[in-house]
């Protein structure tokens, strides 16, 4: 009787065990299973994402805009466009999985994501030993691309970012002195950090402070406090979503008072729930505002946003989202194949005025020459400062 | 019975004297070492004694879990982080006040503590112990995967409590009112628990359970009532560490338990693991030595883990049973 009780425990949590992974790991993919082994029919465009995990927030923003721009153009070449969607759990090993399964196992043409660079240069490799091109959304990290022939993407680069956040805090805030927060583990973290001292100090600032974190803290008290003591003007803070909103609630409950700097994280919806009133004073740089927004694309995809969910501003990690899903059609429709390597052919010459703007990329695949939206968090609200340009 | 205070009974006073005055010198040397502000200093300190206080909490259950049973129960950092969202749910959801919201998640953490116990161990409790283990390893999957698909894996944020987090300013340190809160809960915690260990029946019964399984049932001790018993109590400290960390950090993940978890483990092993007191020791120098790394070498606080792992491998060395521990012999 126990003997049979234990052998039903042992079957019900296998069975529990089981659906929790099966759960978090495949629920996502594609949204039309039916289609998926018509073969010739279809052209397979691959997405993996952080859907689950840390970065699940970032993650969810690319996705609505690839998914977006996917409706807008669901055909090429007489085809329907299948997206095939995976999720990369936040993990780096993940990821470089993620990358393998949609390429060997969904035998897709092309991929998009990931969100978080650490990621997307986690699973570079892949891109590159099969030879298969993936366009990044909005990761801003210079290695995602670098040396990869295989890897393009929507969005600008760290040192520009770094750099014109340097500028804005130097020039326009008229700030002197800086401290620098950064996450130690995190490539976008520390790319940030870095431009942004190297920019700071040319201009003739002084960093008063430099401290570091690794990826799961939550107690920065000790930072904070070692920041507060040096009483810099302003704190450059690049971070990722997970850590983004404690860094900050916490910088303002030690008496950290002056304006908190930092990228284009910062523009996400949870930020602002998380952090709630800390946020306000946040000034940061990202790619694109509905304001700033003057291309015909931008006017189709925030007519398209408006439709699906009326009265949200669209974060500029969605509106890019749907500029690295145009990249990729873009490629299809001129190579007119999906041949993979025929697609990265043609996404080298990318040249159209995408959501974001105008979309030229350099010799490693990046959109340099894009202008950099600055915000700030006023109110509760995301409120667009200034367009500037890279240069 | 033995009348005098339990903490001169034994050895134990003379150690954490020669610790505290260890730890005393070391921090008056950093201090007169770094150059850094007394008002400063005394903010990190006390940084430093809020953190180490919950995860002393915390690590209080790996500790009377392993007294009892012999095994670490890695889903315990998990129960943490799932009290964390009971309390979420039971405010936000349910629209409890937080007093009682709190109560309520107090009161689910311990039972599932308990089922817990009696899914995931109880069926092993013969079984080798590696294989207890690993039950426990897939506990902790288990509850990181159902959080992680039932409530999402993006942050939620944690009612806000502005009693709690009113502040002011004593002798240029900020205080907030719930980090002194945390120290007290933790201090009263240790009492209590001592009391009911040292002076009551049932605490008798438990540290007879933790000598003898076998011979503590033929004293006619039900060995299941106090293993549940242990687990509730565990469960319901990590519930109160839970809800000190949610209205002190107010994100909440569902893998956020996993380090600190780990970290409360380390706690629980540096002030020698099956001793309620060493835990609440190692709570405090695993707090300290993560904030100090910060405070003394800001440009390389990235690496502050490595301080506290550092230190736990130095203190093993020193003393492989921990601060406070005992060998004792392998039971057969």
């Amino acid at each position: 009787m126990k003997k049979r009780f234990s052998v039903a425990l042992a079957v019900v949590l296998t069975l529990a065990l089981s659906l929790a992974l099966f759960s978090t790991g495949c629920t996502k993919k594609a949204d039309d299973p039916g289609t998926s082994d018509s073969g010739g029919d279809v052209i397979k465009i691959g997405v993996y994402q952080p859907l689950t995990g840390a970065n699940a927030a970032g993650g969810e923003l690319e996705l609505a805009g690839v998914k977006l721009a996917n409706e807008a153009y669901p055909e090429v070449l007489g085809k329907k466009i299948e997206l095939v969607v995976v999720d990369n759990k936040s993990d780096k090993a993940e990821a470089a999985n993620a990358a393998s399964r949609l390429i060997e196992k969904d035998g897709v043409c092309a991929v998009i994501g990931s969100y978080a660079s650490a990621l997307a240069i986690a699973a570079g490799e892949v891109m590159k030993s099969n030879e298969v091109p993936a366009v990044g959304v909005s990761n801003t990290n210079v290695q995602v691309t670098k040396g990869n022939d295989f890897y393009f993407r929507a969005c600008s680069l760290d040192p520009y970012q770094g750099t014109v956040m340097a500028r804005y805090a130097f020039n326009t805030l008229g700030a002197k002195s800086a401290a620098i927060i950064k996450n130690n583990a995190d490539d976008y973290s520390v790319g940030l950090a870095n431009f942004f001292k190297e920019e700071f100090l040319k201009l003739g600032g002084t960093i008063v402070s430099e401290t570091e974190y690794l990826n799961d803290t939550q107690d920065f008290n000790a930072q904070m406090t070692e920041i507060k003591s040096k009483n810099p003007e302003v704190v450059f803070s690049p971070a990722l979503i997970d850590s983004l909103a404690l860094i900050v609630k916490q910088a303002r409950e030690n008496g950290v008072t002056v304006p908190i700097l930092g990228g284009d994280t910062y523009e996400n919806p949870d930020f602002l729930t998380l952090a709630g009133e800390s946020a306000n004073g946040c000034v940061f740089s990202t790619f694109f505002d509905a304001e700033g927004a003057s291309t015909e694309e931008a006017t189709k995809f925030l007519a398209a946003y408006e439709a699906k969910t009326p009265g949200e501003s669209p974060s500029a990690a969605t509106a890019l989202g749907w500029d690295a899903y145009l990249m990729i059609y873009k490629a299809i429709e001129k190579a007119g194949s999906a041949d993979s390597i025929a697609i990265r052919d043609q996404l080298v010459l990318t040249d159209f005025d995408g959501v974001t703007g105008k979309t030229v990329l350099n010799e490693d695949g990046d959109a340099v020459t894009k202008d950099w939206v600055i915000k700030e968090v006023k109110d509760g609200a995301f409120s667009y400062l200034a367009t500037v340009s890279p240069a | 019975m033995n009348t005098k205070p339990l903490i001169f009974q034994n050895a134990m006073f003379k150690t954490i004297l020669v610790i505290v005055i260890a730890v005393a010198v070391t921090f008056v040397y950093a201090l007169v070492g770094s150059g850094m502000p007394a008002s400063q200093f005394t903010q990190q300190l006390f940084n430093a004694v809020s953190l180490g206080a919950i995860y002393a909490l915390i690590a209080i259950g790996y500790t009377m879990v392993y007294s009892i049973l012999n095994m670490i129960n890695f889903a315990h950092g998990d129960i943490f982080m799932m009290s964390l969202y009971f309390a979420f749910f039971s405010v936000t959801l349910f629209h409890m006040p937080w007093p009682l919201g709190f109560i309520a998640a107090l009161v689910v953490t311990a039972v599932m503590g308990a089922v817990i116990e009696k899914l995931a161990y109880k069926p092993l409790r013969t079984a080798p112990k590696n294989s207890v283990l690993v039950s426990a390893i897939g506990a902790s999957f288990l509850l990181e995967n159902l959080a992680t698909y039932l409530f999402s894996g993006r942050p939620q944020a944690f009612p806000e409590i502005p009693v709690l987090m009113t502040g002011f300013t004593f002798g240029g340190v900020n205080v907030r009112l719930i980090s002194l809160l945390t120290i007290a809960v933790t201090i009263i915690s240790l009492l209590i628990l001592t009391y009911i260990i040292h002076r009551t029946k049932t605490g008798m019964a438990m540290r007879a359970v933790s000598t003898d399984f076998e011979i503590a049932r033929t004293m006619g001790i039900n060995e299941n009532t106090i293993v549940t018993l242990v687990f509730i109590i565990g469960s319901a400290l990590a519930a109160i560490g839970g809800f000190l960390w949610g209205v002190k950090y107010t994100s909440i993940l569902p893998l956020m338990g996993i380090v600190p978890g780990m970290k409360c483990f380390i706690a629980a092993v540096v002030g020698g693991i099956g001793n309620i007191a060493g835990a609440v020791l190692g709570g405090f120098i695993i707090g300290m030595s993560e904030i100090l790394a910060v405070a003394l070498f800001p440009s390389i606080s990235g690496y502050r883990d490595v301080f506290a792992f550092v230190m736990l491998i130095v203190i093993l060395m020193v003393k492989p049973a921990g601060l406070l521990g005992t060998t004792a012999t392998e039971k057969v």
